[in-house]
């Protein structure tokens, strides 16, 4: 009996009038959780009741406690007839459970029903006393912290990243059970929504076991997701990378100071950390062979189809070269050091099954080499599950395209993928799954015995300003020569380095030297699925770039219809590919981050929309422009028709290259970079030169077609390339959109944000359903609802579009839908771009010297050499001048992390009575309103209308709010919603009730982040938005699943204020949840 | 071929003005796309028709949901559906409270009844007010007129408290108010030369010195109804019509009090005594109910 859940039910507010006689309702609430239900007394007639009931107690296994959520039913009581439902609150009381995360719940909740929607709020108290549990076999995992942010969340710092982690539950869907046919539409959504939460309590629970068995504390860049597979049930499942993490403690950055600074590099600890790793491992299974990858399909060897893309746009070969392990790949350029290296950082990678790691951006120095984008995908036709309790047959399916990616991987000569995910798309019977990453190549002391730690990469702060990093820092020392080979290389190119075999390529790609060292090879495009790391070189900005395709599909059931379907699918990828490359190249850039492909699949079509956004990488080779050129160049007027394209593709690359700011500064480079290996590389940099003067005739393509793309256009394929490349609508002035987190080149947030949903269903009636009309179609969908999120957002220029995440679907026969979730940010535009490049800067190495502040205590504690080796960044960290020679005195600074960690401290006192603060103020307007309406009530209320009585909660789906410092994470948000309507067009029609309803979801969101005593939402998503219509009965249904992290965060201007005066602290608090 | 659905949704509920104020206005949707494309908006972020469109669909649909909340203002801030800034907010109720004063010169002094409010399809011909917005403001009086009328205290504080509306607003409202509450007389085409901002001082006047709250200030209570005993008591002030001692010094009194106040001093100088008669007789009369609805009529027409 290892937990009490305390439930207490205050009061109820703006309830809706059930009584139609006497305009009023005699409301009571039941309060549930497992098989146990307490009452309140009925508070008869009022919109505003008054429980104030005793504390209910459930004595529950923490088993349950993790699975079940807590179900608060408000009622209105009836004499004769039965009771009437007014909603429902379902409670997850997971954040209690971990001592790090909430301490209680308390606020307004919505109350939400199924068919109405919101109606009223109650305002309850939540509270758990947790004993502990010892025992090894116990089957909950209370504790286990769970993160949707995709990196190392901004408090913490990593002290083991101990690598993948999934789980997958199955069940029959309520909905389609034969009692569905009997039950109210309440009662089968209700259902619903309880197995849901039911589903997804037990998979983090489950999750969080495999979590522990590791030796972790926490699962990084949860990622849950739903299948709906009608018939054959509903799949709950759910990735992951399992950490440990360490909370920093500013109470020790104050310790670090007085430690001298110390030489040995950190390098020497990952070594000895690999060698107290090794023994216990056993060797690898080696390379999986090629018949694995072969055995892959469930049909036939052509409804497989899987595809890896990096650096060239052609196709690859299947079967991954078993000669070429990761071990093998490290070529004659790297030198016994690497090969040594690499090998280490691959056996420490091979024990785990499935080296993924779910995360997208990654601490400097994790993150040594990419190889590009992998992915696989199979159709599958699905089947009833008979067995709930033995999901096998869902498990084999993703083991089986892990597998593949895996190999994949290894073909790219990569030992791991990072930016890993997985999805679905479901159409009948037929279900398309896909995965995807990027192959990498990663260090290996963050894995073993190292530390990691992202704290607030991209936060300004007032820091000193370091003028390098730590692994730059550490050459500055004088150290180099110990440290290994990796360390050598300039961090901003470090990871364009090709990680494959050059002699040995997995597919043609043309190679150069690095633009930054010069010394490494570079291929001359990447694709990854991952954020732009902070220490990268780009130049100018980037943009969202986006590849749109649909495709015509036989109507067809069954294995036929599986088939259909996996035959078009690699020309999808392929054509989508293409786009992707011919866009890049029309805005000249060479890299891709964030790629994101999705393929949706309908009953005659099928989908493609691949986002990513594209830069312009320093180390990367300038792309040659596109050509066009025509098979049969006989007729005159055709041949005028050709050079009238190839103009304005000239004019549109030149056009691009101004808005982006993209100005390699060649001639710099060439003046900097001493060792010119070759002469080949010189002749290309002149080249490039040219390309890039003024005069448009002269990007033609004398440089032969090695480097312009060249496009044919006598296929209509390419015309419709063509078309669709010129039909792009450039972002309005003022507007940026990007799909990462941040817009690389843009450094001077402020902290004006707006998140939002939007919407569009499409209807394809009367379309000419060839490929060319519905790619227009879906074109056109894509670009006017781009045009449409500038316009509404206007008045936030200069600003940026990030995150913005498209996820399309086929609902119905002639239907599209497009939802879009993305974040507005405004920019202030004043400060240059030399200076934003500071700023970042200043801010990139307070976060590293902050981690080394933050690693120095702990890490004296468990090891000699990695304390040792942290002190030389700890010099480092000393100067805290503008120049690097200038170091000030180490008293001088450990005054200042002195006091830092004083605000700190300060602040999270401050936060702690905010929220305090909050519920008293609650609790006493509660006990001032029993008085009946009358004059004192009137006034009472109007002055609480003027404090702002509902906290403002911001909401992000980036992991940061810029110009804040986040203080606390409350624990994960998760949450399922059904909405049903039998009276559509009361309700303003199909956009009326998704309108409302897509608020409602915030509203709940935000809600229990303040329950919480949050008032931000990061690394915010909404994973599913099934709509469903039928306009004839007048009826629709929508679901919705929106994920998050519930945080504390403070302003930075705050903490800079509360420090002058301490005193006027509570004043500034009060302004904290201000803000747009 | 057609868009089914189309939705935005932000956290932050963001209010555009000008588009609020088209959706007071009661102009349709399309009416309102081409009065934003005549005030320029299409020059804004190279927007088409459709953007416009469907943002002005965006933003009626959520002034339709926060209609609802307005109703009774102070919701509008502990409601939990929409996030408003606290300055959007106290823009979308004054906004939606402020009325149109040929509107409301309309229906002052009638029963704000449904009967009334058959008549808007006329009041609406006549003022040029879209019918929408009629039925807005109209529903708005009855609303304030239902929630204040039983309230004690002073009037405009009520409003103010209850709406949540500036001081200005409020004043006006306590007018039709008092107005509707006292059933005046002011459809009378004599009475038609009269402005709202005309009978609103009045009310106001009437407010601060003849109503029970003004009197007896320790009673506070009802600043809606006239205070009886004092119309009562105004019976005595015949005296001053029929004494000639105190016509007098009624006469020097005022004239003192007015001198150099009013333009037309001298010719009020001259005609004190009949003045003077015909606003007694008025005031003699009050008790009745119909001679206090005809009070404004009375004093045009007798005085």
């Amino acid at each position: 009996m290892p937990g009490k859940l305390k439930a207490k039910i205050v009061a109820g507010r703006h309830l809706p009038v059930m009584d139609r006689a006497s305009d009023l309702t005699d409301a009571f609430v039941e309060v549930k959780f497992g098989n146990t239900t307490f009452k309140t007394d009925v508070c008869p007639k009022s919109l505003n009741p008054q429980w104030n009931s005793e504390w209910f107690k459930f004595e529950v296994d923490d088993e349950d406690l993790q699975d079940e959520p807590l179900q608060i039913t408000v009622l209105d009581h009836d004499t004769y007839s039965a009771n009437d439902a007014i909603g429902k609150v379902y409670i997850d009381i997971d954040p209690l459970l971990c001592s790090e995360a909430a301490t209680v719940i308390s606020g307004w909740f919505p109350i939400y029903d199924t068919i109405h929607g919101i109606r009223g709020e109650i305002n309850v108290l939540v509270k758990v006393d947790l004993f502990n549990d010892l025992n090894r076999f116990r089957q909950s995992s209370c504790g286990v912290k769970f993160f949707c942010t995709t990196s190392v969340p901004r408090c913490y710092r990593a002290v083991l990243v101990h690598g993948f982690v999934e789980e997958l539950v199955v069940n029959e869907d309520p909905e389609y059970q034969w009692i569905d046919r009997i039950r109210t539409p309440r009662a089968s959504n209700e259902a619903r929504q309880r197995l849901i939460s039911l589903m997804s309590g037990e998979l983090q629970r489950k999750i969080g076991l495999k979590v522990l068995e590791m030796g972790g504390n926490a699962v990084v860049g949860y990622l849950q997701c739903f299948d709906l597979e009608g018939e054959s049930g509903l799949v709950v499942r759910a990735i992951g990378t399992a950490c440990t993490l360490d909370k920093i403690s500013n109470t020790h950055t104050s310790a670090s100071a007085t430690n001298p600074c110390n030489s040995s590099p950190s390098k020497d600890m990952k070594e000895a950390g690999f060698g107290e790793e090794t023994p216990g491992v056993p060797l690898s299974s080696g390379p999986p062979t090629p018949l694995r990858a072969q055995t892959f399909s469930s049909f036939s060897p052509s409804k497989s189809y899987s595809r890896q893309s990096s650096s060239s746009d052609t196709e690859l070969s299947l079967t991954p070269k078993t000669g070429m392990g990761s071990g093998g790949s490290a070529g004659k350029e790297a030198g016994p050091l690497k090969a040594l290296l690499r090998q280490q950082t691959q056996s420490a990678l091979e024990q785990r099954e499935f080296p993924f790691f779910t995360l997208t951006s990654f601490p400097p120095g994790f993150l040594l080499h990419v190889g590009g984008v992998v992915s696989a995908r199979s159709v599958k036709l699905l089947d009833r599950i008979h067995n709930p309790d033995e999901p096998e047959t869902r498990d084999a399916w993703w083991e089986e395209i892990r597998q593949e990616i895996k190999s994949h991987a290894k073909a790219l000569g990569c030992h791991a993928v990072v930016g890993y995910s997985e999805s679905t798309s479901i159409c009948e019977e037929v279900c398309i799954l896909s995965a995807s990453g990027t192959a990498a190549i990663l260090s290996s002391r963050f894995m073993q015995d190292g530390t990691l730690d992202t704290e607030h990469r991209l936060s300004r702060q007032q820091a000193p300003v370091f003028t390098s990093g730590a692994e730059k820092g550490e050459g500055d020392m004088g150290s180099s020569a110990s440290l290994g080979f990796e360390d050598l290389m300039p961090p901003g190119c470090g990871f364009c380095h090709i990680p494959y075999d050059e002699l040995n390529m997995p597919f043609p790609a043309q190679l150069t030297y690095c633009h930054c060292c010069r010394r490494y090879k570079v291929p001359d495009v990447l694709f990854t699925t991952i954020d732009l790391p902070t220490e990268a070189n780009i130049t100018g900005k980037g943009c969202l770039i986006q590849a749109r395709l649909c495709r015509t599909k036989k109507k067809a059931q069954g294995e036929g219809n599986a088939t259909a379907i996996s035959n078009l699918l690699p020309f999808l990828e392929y054509e989508l590919h293409t786009q992707l490359m011919n866009k890049l190249k029309l805005r000249s850039m060479n890299a891709l981050f964030g790629l994101r492909i999705q393929i949706s699949v309908g009953e005659n079509m099928l989908l493609g929309l691949a986002s990513a956004t594209g830069v312009y990488l320093t180390a990367l080779p300038s792309p040659g422009g596109i050509q066009i050129a025509g098979k049969a160049p006989s007729d005159i007027t055709y041949e005028q028709h050709i050079s009238n394209m190839q103009k304005k593709i000239n004019d549109t690359i030149v056009r691009n290259k101004e808005l982006y700011e993209i100005n390699p500064p060649e001639l710099v480079e060439e003046v900097i970079g001493s060792p010119i290996p070759e002469p080949r590389q010189r002749s290309r940099l002149f080249r490039s030169h040219s390309e890039s003067s003024d005069e448009v005739s002269e990007l033609d393509l004398s440089h032969g077609k090695k480097d312009a793309f060249v496009l044919e256009i006598d296929d209509t394929d390419a015309v419709e390339d063509i078309h669709s490349l010129l039909t792009d609508a450039p972002t309005p002035p003022g507007f940026y959109s990007c799909n990462t987190e941040i817009m690389p080149g843009i450094y001077n947030w402020t902290s004006a944000l707006q998140m939002f949903t939007s919407v569009r269903v499409f209807r394809l009636s009367n379309v000419n359903v060839t490929n060319q009309g519905l790619n227009k179609v879906f074109n056109d969908l894509c670009e006017n609802l781009l045009k449409s999120l500038y316009f509404k957002l206007r008045s936030m220029v200069p600003c940026c579009l990030c995150h913005l995440n498209f996820t399309v679907a086929v609902p119905e026969d002639e239907l599209i839908q497009v939802a879009v979730t993305a974040v507005a940010m405004s920019f202030d535009k004043e400060q240059s771009l030399e200076n934003g490049r500071q700023i970042v800067d200043k801010t990139l190495m307070k976060a590293i010297t902050e981690n080394e502040e933050q690693l120095q205590f702990p890490l004296e504690l468990t090891a000699e050499s990695s304390s040792s080796a942290f002190c030389s960044a700890k010099g480092l960290s000393e100067v805290s001048g503008p120049l690097p020679s200038a170091r000030a005195p180490s008293v001088d600074y450990s005054s200042f992390t002195d006091r830092c960690s004083s605000w700190i401290e300060q602040l999270r006192l401050k936060a702690h009575t905010i929220r305090r603060g909050s519920i008293k103020t609650m609790s006493s307007l509660e006990k001032a309103s029993p008085l009946p309406e009358g004059r004192s009530r009137s006034l009472r209320s109007n002055r609480s209308y003027a404090g702002g009585s509902v906290a403002v909660v911001k909401m992000t789906p980036l992991s940061f709010l810029p110009g804040t410092k986040i203080i606390k994470y409350l624990g994960i948000i998760n949450m399922f919603f059904i909405r049903e309507t039998t009276s559509l067009r009361e309700e303003g029609g199909v956009s009326g009730f998704l309108h409302s309803f897509i608020a409602e979801v915030f509203a709940m969101v935000r809600a229990h982040v303040a329950a919480l005593g949050g008032n931000a939402v990061v690394s915010y998503s909404m994973k599913e938005c099934v709509f469903m219509e039928n306009p004839n009965k007048n009826q629709a249904q929508c679901l919705i699943n929106v994920s998050g992290d519930a945080v504390i965060f403070v302003r930075e201007s705050e903490i800079e204020a509360a420090t002058p005066q301490p005193h006027s602290a509570s004043a500034h608090t009060s302004s904290s949840g201000e803000g747009t | 071929m057609s868009m089914e659905l189309d939705v935005f949704v932000g956290n932050t509920t963001i209010i555009y003005e000008e588009v609020y104020q088209l959706w007071l206005d009661g102009y349709s949707v399309n009416d309102a796309v081409k009065m934003r494309k005549e005030n320029g908006a299409l020059s804004e972020c190279e927007a088409s028709d459709d953007v416009l469109q469907s943002d002005t669909m965006d933003q009626y649909r959520t002034f339709q949901m926060c209609e609802r909340l307005l109703y009774s203002p102070s919701k509008l801030a502990n409601q939990l559906l929409f996030q408003i800034p606290a300055h959007s907010q106290t823009m979308l109720i004054e906004r939606y409270y402020e009325f149109d004063h040929n509107f409301a010169r309309e229906v002052l002094g009638k029963k704000l009844s449904k009967g009334t409010k058959k008549e808007l399809d006329d009041i609406s011909l006549k003022t040029g007010i879209a019918l929408r917005s009629c039925r807005r403001q109209f529903d708005n009086f009855r609303r304030v007129f239902k929630v204040v009328e039983e309230q004690r205290g002073p009037l405009v504080e009520n409003v103010q408290h209850h709406f949540l509306l500036s001081e200005s607003l409020a004043k006006d409202y306590a007018a039709v108010v008092f107005f509707a509450n006292s059933r005046f007389e002011t459809g009378k085409r004599k009475l038609q030369y009269l402005s709202f901002q005309d009978f609103a001082f009045c009310a106001g006047q009437l407010i601060s010195y003849w109503t029970v709250g003004a009197v007896d200030n320790m009673m506070e209570d009802m600043d809606v109804d006239l205070e009886k005993e004092f119309l009562h008591d105004l019976k005595e002030l015949k005296v001053l019509v029929n004494d000639k001692d105190l016509l007098d010094q009624h006469k020097s009194l005022v004239c003192f009090q007015l001198r150099e106040k009013i333009r037309v001093f001298t010719e009020m100088e001259a005609n004190f005594k009949n003045l003077s008669r015909a606003l007694i007789n008025i005031a003699t009369k009050l008790i009745n109910t119909k001679d206090v609805r005809d009070l404004f009529i009375d004093l045009v027409e007798k005085g």
